[in-house]
């Protein structure tokens, strides 16, 4: 009865107050999104701004310093500073090594676990715990595992008889690289993993089992069933694995800190150490300028190839 | 799904998730058991995987010398007070974000995977410069806030798709009924939207317990180092004796996401995360 009595009343209302009531909400709006668009504003978008500016002058620490634009000086230094080109090298082969390794054998693990195989509800667990880790910490994990006398790896090397191949692997010109590419892909595995895992769930079943009954391989179906269906998904965690990668920082910071000899030197340390170290603000700010804009022209190269296949 | 594997074919899965195993497990096993092994057990030539006289001696001495424990309450501070703020600021603006259109929303859901792209040592220069402007350069104020502002892009987009899995029927039924917009949002979203709020903020919280780089950066004083910068600053005293608590001091720095992390892996697998992961 009630609803009955009502109803005309929010009919009479309606039409006449439509223009008020939406003008209403859209203050509600923006009073809602206001809490959170404020500061995003002003300690993220403008910082950003600004440091991408500063990349253009000779900013340096220390207060009062004076500031001038220098236009495109201190990317002419860049050009001719070694030590960026052999950062900038390290950087990519540290940063497309793990997102590859991370990604192959994320895959082989996620596959697995779509499987229905004993101590699977292990490995799941074992799989998101270094996700859960502090980067500080499983920097410091690994350092134990390579300690040059109360490691892991070099008691390994000795149990099994092969001596020879014990070595400081974070403190050996050339086994520093890969010794830190590896955490890096123990470090990031099992976020890549999960993701799959879930794109694989997603996999529809009729699709394989209708596969299977044309009589298609297991490597047939994964090859033109699971890949394809998983391609989008394999595409967004890759090029965030990536990004990822290349701006990571405190892992490498504990575990070599860009050492022995700049062998480990990342670009984010490199960028870290001119900053922080030197004070030079206006070339670090360049750094990661130039930074930004090799992430975001190797990623529409990946992109537009991935696309390209796609259609 | 692949069909029934052959013999073979199931040996070789049980020896790669083996290999997977030792791979992803045996560092952990080192960790554990190099934080339960005495000192001289540490310096001797041939460790063994298995302390042979474990200890907990290493836990306390990690909080009494090194000041583990002085961190490990900055850092707690610091990562409750991000948690809170992040859902008292994301709570609004994820539901203006959801339940209505508007160009607002996917500007802010952009800079999400905008954010991503640039480099910290852009933003911490400036940000640095800001903090120092209003008198919050080195204090836990200035770092809160600085988590906050970093923790909210993913907080909104998971939020938000928190609130579309809950029913818009729900609410108009009970506006129907008579309830205002306030009682609508207090007693029909506000309790539905729980889960969404509690995982908003242990992403949080985990994000500010872990973060190292702007701690490392914007904290000068000693006395007020969150746990990571504690940590990473123990690293350099070298010493293969210190490796024990060092190993403890870790342990425990993992302890809060850990636990955070079983409790997500509940809610993710009952599914009332799927809104936060379908966007």
């Amino acid at each position: 009865m009630t609803t009955l009595a009502e109803r005309p009343d929010v009919e009479r209302a309606g039409p006449g107050r439509r223009p008020n009531r939406f003008r209403s909400d859209r203050t509600a709006i923006y009073l809602l999104l206001l809490p959170s668009l404020l500061p995003i504003l002003v300690l993220s978008v403008f910082p950003l701004l600004r440091g991408i500016y500063l990349g253009f002058t000779d900013a340096r620490a220390g207060r009062n310093v004076e500031v001038s634009f220098t236009g495109l000086a201190n990317y002419r230094e860049l050009l001719g500073d070694e030590l960026f080109w052999n950062s900038f090298k390290i950087g990519l082969l540290w940063a497309v090594g793990v997102t590859v390794l991370q990604f192959l054998l994320a895959l082989g693990l996620a596959l697995l676990l779509n499987q229905q195989l004993r101590f699977r509800g292990v490995a799941r667990v074992l799989a998101v715990v270094p996700w859960a880790m502090p980067p500080v910490v499983v920097g410091i994990l690994w350092k134990l595992v390579y300690h040059p006398d109360a490691g892991l790896l070099n008691e390994f090397f000795h149990r099994i008889g092969a001596d020879g191949l014990r070595t400081n692997w974070l403190g050996d010109f050339s086994t520093a690289l890969p010794a830190v590419i590896l955490v890096g892909v123990w470090a990031g595995m099992p976020q890549t993993t999960v993701v799959l895992l879930a794109g694989l769930q997603g996999v529809g079943r009729e699709l394989h089992e209708a596969a299977a009954v044309d009589g298609a391989s297991t490597w047939h179906r994964f090859r033109h069933v699971t890949l394809p269906a998983l391609a989008p998904v394999i595409v967004a965690i890759t090029s965030l694995d990536f990004i990822w990668n290349f701006n990571s920082f405190g892992l490498v910071y504990v575990l070599t800190a860009g050492g022995p000899g700049g062998k480990t030197m990342l670009p984010m340390l490199f960028a870290y150490e001119e900053a922080f170290r030197y004070g030079n603000y206006g070339y670090a700010a360049a750094l990661g300028n130039v930074m930004v804009v090799l992430i975001i022209a190797l990623l529409a190269v990946y992109l537009r190839r991935r696309l390209r296949e796609a259609n | 799904m692949f069909g029934k594997p052959s013999r073979t074919g199931r040996a070789l899965q049980y020896l790669a998730l083996a290999g997977y195993l030792i791979f992803l497990g045996f560092p952990l096993i080192w960790l554990l058991s190099t934080a339960f092994k005495p000192p001289r057990e540490l310096v001797r030539l041939h460790p063994t995987l298995i302390p042979s006289d474990p200890t907990v001696q290493n836990f306390v001495q990690a909080f009494t010398e090194q000041e583990l424990g002085r961190a490990a309450l900055n850092s707690l501070q610091v990562s409750l007070a991000s948690a809170v703020l992040t859902v008292l600021v994301a709570m609004p603006a994820s539901y203006a974000l959801a339940r209505f259109r508007s160009k607002l929303g996917t500007a802010a859901l952009g800079w999400v995977l905008l954010s991503q792209l640039f480099p910290f040592v852009l933003l911490i220069i400036p940000i640095f410069l800001v903090l120092r402007q209003v008198g919050l350069a080195n204090t836990h104020a200035g770092l809160v806030l600085i988590y906050v502002v970093w923790a909210l892009p993913f907080a909104l987009w998971m939020l938000q798709g928190f609130v579309r899995n809950i029913p818009r029927e729900l609410e108009e039924a009970a506006s129907v009924d008579g309830a205002s917009r306030v009682q609508v949002l207090r007693r029909v979203v506000f309790p539905l939207l729980a889960p969404g709020l509690v995982a908003t903020a242990l992403f949080s919280f985990i994000s500010a317990w872990n973060e190292f780089f702007f701690a490392l950066v914007l904290i000068k004083t000693p006395e007020l180092a969150t746990l990571p910068v504690a940590l990473a600053r123990f690293v350099g005293i070298e010493g293969t004796a210190r490796l024990g608590p060092l190993a403890a001091g870790s342990l425990l720095a993992t302890l809060p996401s850990l636990i955070f992390f079983a409790f997500m892996q509940r809610r993710l697998s009952s599914g009332s995360l799927a809104g936060a992961v379908k966007g």
